[in-house]
Parts: C-alpha cells; structure tokens; sequence
C-alpha cells in the first residue's frame, strides 16, 4: 500500500479548486485533514451531517464553495437535505464521506452502510469516486469541475488509509 | 392572533434582512404576503432552515440574516439552537412562530406547548431570547428585536389555522430561488 496522501496537501488542492467553506461531522478517516482545516481556521465543525449541509447550502447560497465532511454513517442521517435540498435547489457541493465497512471490514455497526454506500450515491444522482492516493489529485479537479457544471453535490469517497 | 397576521405586524419593521423561510405554511404565507429577491424559502429539508441561515450568516457577516422558522421545525433539529449559539453571529435574528402543531400535515400537535423554546435557545446561549403573545405586543416588541445583535430569538405565540394553507405554494422553481439569492449576495460584494 502506498504510504498515506499528506492532509495538508490535500486541504491546499482543495483551496487550489475554489472550495472556500469547510464544514462536517468527524470521523477517523478523514482526522488529520479535519484537524489540519481546524489549524488554518477554516473548519466550522457541525453536530448533525444534515445540519452541516443545511450551513453548506446557506454558504453557498452567500456565494461560498462548500465540501463537507462527514462519516458515511452520516449520509444516511444526510438523504433528505441532499434530496429536497441540494438536488432540488441546485447547490453544489463537495461531499467527503469517509467509507467504514470497506470491503466487509470492520465493526459490526458500519457494514450495512458499508456495502451500499457507491449503490446509494447512484441512487440519489451523485457522481462519485474514490480515490486513490495516486489519483487523488485529478479526483479533486474532476469533481470542482463536474460540481461547477452539474450544480449538484459530487462526492469523493474516502477509503481506510487515503489519510495518515 | 394568526399566521398572517403575525407576518403582517412584523414586515413593516423588515429593511434588507436576508430571509429564510420554514418549509410548510411558513413559505408559502411568507412568499404570498411580500416576496424579494433576498428571500428563500423552503420547500423541503424540514428543520435546517435555522441551518441555512447560519451559513448564510457565516458567509456574509455584513448582511442581516432573518431565519422565519415554526416550533416543529425548531424542534425537529434542537440542536441548531446550541450550534447557532456558540457559533454567536452578530447578524442572525432567530424567529419561531408557534402554534403548538404541525399545521401543513394536518394539525398534530408538537410537544411546544411543554418546552419553552425560548428558553432552549437562552439555555443554548443566544443573546436574547424572548417571548410575545398576541398583535400588541408583537408589534411593540417587533422594531427593537429587529435591530438587537444576533444571536436573538423571539418566539412568537400564534392560533393553529384558519384551516388550509396560509397561501399558494411557492411559484418559484427552487434553482430561481437559489440563482436570485445568489445573485443579490454577491452582486452585493459581502
């Protein structure tokens, strides 16, 4: 396995693609780039991934580019917002769920949402991909541009280990 | 004191404010009494209207942010209350219009008549959070809520009906509704 993609890397391509508003929920997966946002001032943590969207689409509607964080525990709690919200409104934004459950491992509370979560994406109409630390730096300019273009949220799925 | 009659004590004490309306009979009694480019209503998501003028106050701190928001909504996501408090925006003004039900779905009741939800948002850390009951005392209470520092809340007693909606459904398709506020947000320069 390839050693882990840097978060402060990936928080200054992210910056480099336009996104100027960072907010989510935690999850382990995604700790360092969290915590690396949280460094330079640019993380407005969250207490539900609805709600972490409903602020997203208020910054984005005060001319910001969101991306949200969040366990893809979370997108569950997220359909509706994304759904009678984003979808429905045309707000873009990027979409960080982190993937618990890859692959059938792990804690017992993770592999429902584990196994469906590429399949529920599609369901809702959001284009998604989950890099790898050798792709990750086209993943982000393809989904800026295919969120720009689309108006609708575009996810990047984060797998165990993309992060340090 | 109903719906209607609230809105219509309150908007004469309405200057530029950013408007973000409740889904359910909010919106449509909202956007059939005065409609403006600077208002944004919601049809759906049940709950993050507060959300939603959180980020928009967050976004532009020089703008007035109104969020028009009902005690089940209010209830539904609490916890925007504790978010919005220590978050403590100076331009967010934080109004609940409270009829003890889910008027648009028939009525039920909610569990407002209980919970005091000015006092959640107090408990929470709003700057000021208060209560009003009937058009008098809205209408004295109206024009000093309107220039308060946010985080503020004012809750605002209402009668359940008159029976049916408040209004016709929002004539705007969503995507106008997110374009036009977008457009008075940045045209604007922050």
């Amino acid at each position: 396995m390839n050693a882990p993609y840097p978060a402060d890397r990936f928080v200054d391509r992210l910056l480099a693609a336009g996104f100027d508003f960072f907010t989510g929920v935690p999850c382990s997966l995604v700790g360092s780039v969290i915590a690396e946002l949280e460094r330079r001032g640019l993380y407005f943590g969250e207490l539900r991934e609805d709600s972490a969207l409903g602020v997203a689409a208020g910054a984005y509607l005060g001319g910001r580019l969101p991306a949200v964080i969040m366990q893809n525990s979370g997108l569950g709690v997220s359909l509706n917002a994304l759904g009678s919200l984003h979808l429905l409104y045309r707000m873009p934004c990027l979409l960080l769920p982190t993937w618990r459950g890859y692959e059938g491992k792990d804690a017992p509370e993770h592999l429902v949402m584990g196994a469906v979560l590429p399949q529920l994406l599609d369901l809702f109409g959001i284009p998604h991909r989950a890099p790898a630390v050798d792709s990750l730096d086209a993943d982000v300019e393809w989904a800026a541009a295919e969120l720009r273009r689309t108006e609708k949220p575009v996810a990047l799925i984060v797998r165990p280990g993309l992060f340090g | 004191m109903t719906l209607n009659e609230a809105l219509a004590v309150m908007w004469p004490h309405l200057r530029d404010e950013v408007c973000v309306f409740a889904n359910g009979y909010l919106s449509r009694a909202g956007c059939a009494m005065r409609d403006r480019d600077e208002c944004f209503y919601m049809i759906g998501s049940m709950g993050l209207a507060s959300s939603i003028g959180l980020g928009i106050a967050l976004a532009q701190p020089r703008r007035r942010v109104l969020v028009l928001d009902g005690d089940g909504n209010v209830l539904m996501n609490a916890g925007a209350l504790a978010r919005i408090a220590t978050a403590a925006p100076a331009n967010l003004l934080h109004v609940c219009f409270d009829n003890g039900a889910h008027a648009s779905t028939g009525a039920q009741r909610t569990i407002s008549d209980r919970v005091r939800l000015e006092e959640l948002a107090r408990a929470a850390g709003y700057r000021w959070a208060g209560r009003v009951s009937g058009g008098e005392a809205l209408g004295a209470a109206a024009p000093g809520f309107m220039r308060r520092e946010g985080p503020a809340f004012l809750l605002v007693e209402i009668a359940l009906g008159p029976p049916g909606p408040p209004g016709p459904r929002v004539p705007h398709e969503p995507q106008d509704m997110t374009a036009r506020l977008r457009r008075v947000l940045t045209a604007a320069g922050g």
